[in-house]
């Protein structure tokens, strides 16, 4: 059901387009799927109401532009409308000027505080501070033995004090001090925003630790009850900003969108994996496209980018645009793509792959199969499978033990495959020349690694921006500019 | 096999290609979908259509400009949220009636397809009372029991009580495993049975402490292996010291995963498999959900179902104001009930899925 999503936005759009007008009616068909789509993405009804009349108002009122087609309008309103909801203000960590800086993390049970709280110090670290670690959790058993787990990992000290959370939390700035360090984490027990002794609990913290950011840490899963809970928090604490976890999943997201809408402060960090690393600034244009259904490019780039070896990447791309691609490249793609995660999630995050193939369940026993007969051509196969006739096919196939018909097919979708792919290279030639100069103004856009140098002299101020991974640059792939659709231009 | 082998040949070379070339070569080659809404989908989007539009014009009266304060919208709804269906009474027209409702099953996160397809069954078995709000609340609730109803919720044990029997318990990353495992070890020792836990989860920091914690404070055995260590051999042992010691429950704790994560759910494929090759038996595999789950939860049990056969599914944190509605569409979809239900940190606070009960929370 979920999965069909992207296909119905396509299939209305598809309607749409070539119309040249965009009539109210036009607007209403769009608005209802993009209604399914945020309602299916967990977007609370609230914030559905408010935002799909947000939307007809602007779609409605927009002069018809000679550049795009209606359908092109739409989406470009639509994304621009969640970018902006998600975006807007950012958040900028400003150093207290009389350290430690105090964070405060605050949210549910397992929406991820622990865990995030050793990110974000190593986050800290790599800003160039010396972060201190506060378990205030003494609620769940282990959980400062996690904390410091992790903080050995991430190589930050961890202060607790068993006379209780806010004893802790009030201790932690004299630590601080003491140790030299200049940012504090604390971390707090999860706890029910209805659950009056523990919101209790975590103002007295708040009271005595007196932090200068409180997050509240939310999960990428979270249902309509997201906005409840935030608010609860907020009202408590007072909140900067949020962390979004769980982002490493399949999970639309949609609560984000709630709790910021409600909570009105901006979604400072993302989490996007287990490990300590996989932690950095919001993205609020990957997690519209994601909410909305469309595919989350950004992300299967960055995964891409590192799976894979950028030249070799490059090289094999180019032949594949040529026609001249082989089997041998076929199979170092193929370990590449495996090393990027399972192979139907990685088709989820690709907007515009067919609805046949993004349901498909790919049988990884498959391509062990696949791996086999290759392994069993010659070099001479491998890079000509034009040669392969009957008795060579009976060959691979004894040698891999498999079918020759399997064989056959594979050779016969390989072909398939290559031809359909130079196709590609001719229609998109321009576009890749275009596109790589974009890339490079993206690489040197602010946030990259100017700022980081610009910093150290700005008197520790920085804005919240993840480290630009230095040996990918000429791999840096633009987003979808602002309101740009894959597939609809 | 053509259709799969050319899904496999065209998503290696799309990546390949998403490397190198911009996105939206990549996506030039898109083909237009085939129109296909079935009809369920059309009456999820009208549903949708009402339940929102019927929002939107209460926020336009309510704020009558543009952008309306977001936040005195939702403490309203926090009042409604005491009672969701109090507005039912103000219903004046049927379909009024039945939308108020449907509204309230999208917001206990029942999702959109399932609160529209319950809503038009309920309907027709309202038949003609359909507008009095009395008749729709009951012909719903009767609707929402009956779905929910008739199913085994004891947790299976070995008949003959020869050799232990495994209860595994999987889910995604903080939805309350080991919390429930520490519960419900206690429970079970308490009511006799001789328990060992298996610290299966040896990749999140500490949790082996955590569990162990637990088997201190209901005096159970543990078996823990060193982090890191194979998870499948953990629970093996643990099955192997149980039998030793006659003991008749293993409780296993896994690593918490995203059921996106291939090579995570064929290890925990792995666990279920060696969990019952020696003298154990796996009797129950336990999905723990977190109420606070949206609509992601059905892509879970989906997928955890696949790939270990899930039996049951443990409901956590229902003591927030979380519905955990999504267990109704995972019921309806995949069969597999709710077993067990967390409402508070407390041992005690693990009891029994009452059908009844949670259909009148749905609402209250």
């Amino acid at each position: 059901m979920f999965d069909t999503l992207t296909s119905r936005f396509e299939t209305v759009f598809t309607r749409l387009r070539g119309r040249g007008r965009l009539s109210a009616a036009d607007v209403d068909a769009a608005l209802r799927e993009i209604r399914v789509a945020l309602i299916e993405a967990d977007v609370n009804l609230d914030v559905v109401a408010g935002l799909t009349e947000r939307i007809r108002r602007r779609a409605v009122g927009e002069e018809l532009s000679r550049a795009l087609n209606p359908a092109q309008q739409v989406v470009k309103i639509v994304l621009s409308e969640l970018t902006t909801s998600l975006g807007g203000e950012r958040l900028a960590v400003n150093y207290a000027s009389e350290p430690p800086t105090v964070v405060l993390l605050a949210g549910l049970q397992g929406s991820g505080k622990t865990t995030n709280a050793a990110k974000l110090a190593q986050w800290f670290l790599r800003q160039g501070r010396s972060p201190l670690l506060v378990g205030a959790d003494l609620q769940r058993p282990a959980a400062v033995e996690q904390l410091r787990t992790l903080g050995e990992r991430a190589g930050v000290p961890v202060f607790s004090h068993r006379r209780g959370p806010v004893k802790a939390a009030s201790a932690s700035r004299a630590e601080a001090t003491r140790t030299g360090r200049d940012v504090v984490i604390v971390d707090t027990a999860g706890r029910l925003a209805i659950d009056s002794e523990m919101m209790d609990q975590v103002r007295r913290i708040s009271v005595a630790v007196r932090p200068h950011y409180t997050f509240l840490v939310v999960d990428a899963t979270a249902g309509q009850d997201a906005v409840n809970s935030a608010k609860a928090f907020h009202d408590t604490l007072a909140l900067d900003g949020v962390v979004l976890t769980k982002l490493d999943g399949d999970a639309r997201g949609g609560a984000a969108l709630s709790v910021k809408e409600v909570v009105g402060r901006p979604i400072a960090f993302a989490s996007v994996g287990e490990k300590l690393e996989d932690f950095e600034p919001f993205h609020p244009d990957r997690l519209a496209s994601r909410i909305l259904g469309m595919g989350d490019v950004e992300t299967l780039i960055d995964k891409a980018e590192s799976a894979f070896e950028a030249e070799q990447a490059t090289e094999t791309a180019a032949r594949l645009l040529e026609g001249t691609f082989t089997f041998d490249d076929f199979l170092a793609t193929m370990q590449q793509v495996l090393g990027m995660g399972n192979l139907r999630s990685l088709m989820g995050m690709m907007p515009g792959v067919p609805r046949e193939l993004r349901g498909a369940d790919v049988d990884e026993g498959r391509i062990g199969r696949i791996t086999g007969m290759i392994h069993s051509m010659t070099p001479q196969e491998r890079a000509e499978p034009d040669v392969i006739d009957a008795s060579r096919r009976q060959r691979i196939a004894a040698g891999s033990g498999c079918r020759p018909s399997e064989v056959k097919a594979l050779v016969d979708q390989f072909k398939q495959m290559r031809s359909m792919m130079k196709g590609l290279g001719g229609l998109g030639g321009k576009r890749t020349a275009a596109s790589r100069a974009r890339s490079s103004k993206q690489a040197s856009r602010p946030g990259g690694r100017s700022s980081a140098s610009k910093r150290r002299g700005a008197g520790g101020r920085t804005t919240p921006k993840g480290p630009v991974p230095a040996s990918k640059a000429p791999l840096t792939l633009p987003g979808l500019e602002k309101g740009e659709w894959p597939g609809l231009n | 096999m053509t259709l799969e082998l050319l899904a496999v040949l065209a998503a290696v070379a799309v990546a390949a290609l998403a490397v190198a070339v911009t996105a939206t070569v990549v996506c030039r080659r898109r083909r237009s979908a085939a129109p296909g809404a079935a009809g369920s989908e059309t009456a999820a989007g009208e549903a949708a259509d009402r339940v929102v539009g019927r929002l939107a014009g209460r926020a336009a009266e309510a704020a009558g400009g543009p952008a309306p304060s977001l936040r005195d919208r939702l403490s309203k709804a926090r009042a409604a949220f005491a009672g969701p269906l109090t507005a039912l009474e103000r219903a004046s027209t049927s379909t009024e009636a039945w939308t108020e409702v449907t509204e309230a099953l999208i917001r206990a996160d029942v999702g959109l397809a399932t609160s529209s397809e319950i809503v038009e069954a309920a309907r027709a078995r309202a038949g003609g009372a359909g507008g009095d709000p009395t008749a729709v609340k009951a012909a719903l609730q009767a609707e929402l029991r009956e779905r929910l109803g008739g199913f085994d919720r004891s947790l299976a044990r070995r008949s003959d009580g020869a050799c232990p029997s495994v209860w595994l318990f999987v889910g995604v990353n903080g939805t309350g495993k080991t919390t429930t495992i520490g519960k419900l070890a206690k429970r079970e020792a308490d009511a006799g049975a001789g328990v060992v836990l298996a610290a299966g989860d040896t990749f999140r920091a500490a949790a082996a402490d955590q569990l162990a914690m637990w088997a201190e404070r209901s005096s159970v055995h543990i078996v823990r292996g060193s982090a890191g260590a194979d998870p499948a051999s953990v629970v093996y042992d643990a099955v192997e010291s149980a039998a030793a010691r006659g003991a008749d429950l293993v409780l296993a704790d896994t690593a918490g995963r995203f059921h996106t994560e291939h090579n995570l759910m064929a290890e925990l494929q792995k666990v279920r498999r060696v969990a019952g090759k020696g003298s154990g038996v796996v009797t129950e595999t336990l999905l723990v959900l977190d109420a606070t789950t949206g609509q992601n939860g059905l892509a879970q049990a989906r997928q955890f179902t696949d790939a270990v056969d899930v039996t049951g599914v443990v409901l956590t944190k229902l003591d927030g104001s979380a519905k955990g509605g999504i267990v109704v569409a995972v019921q309806a979809e995949l069969g597999v009930p709710v077993k067990l239900v967390g409402v508070g940190e407390q041992v005690a606070d693990l009891v029994p899925f009452d059908a009844s009960e949670f259909v009148e929370a749905l609402f209250s």
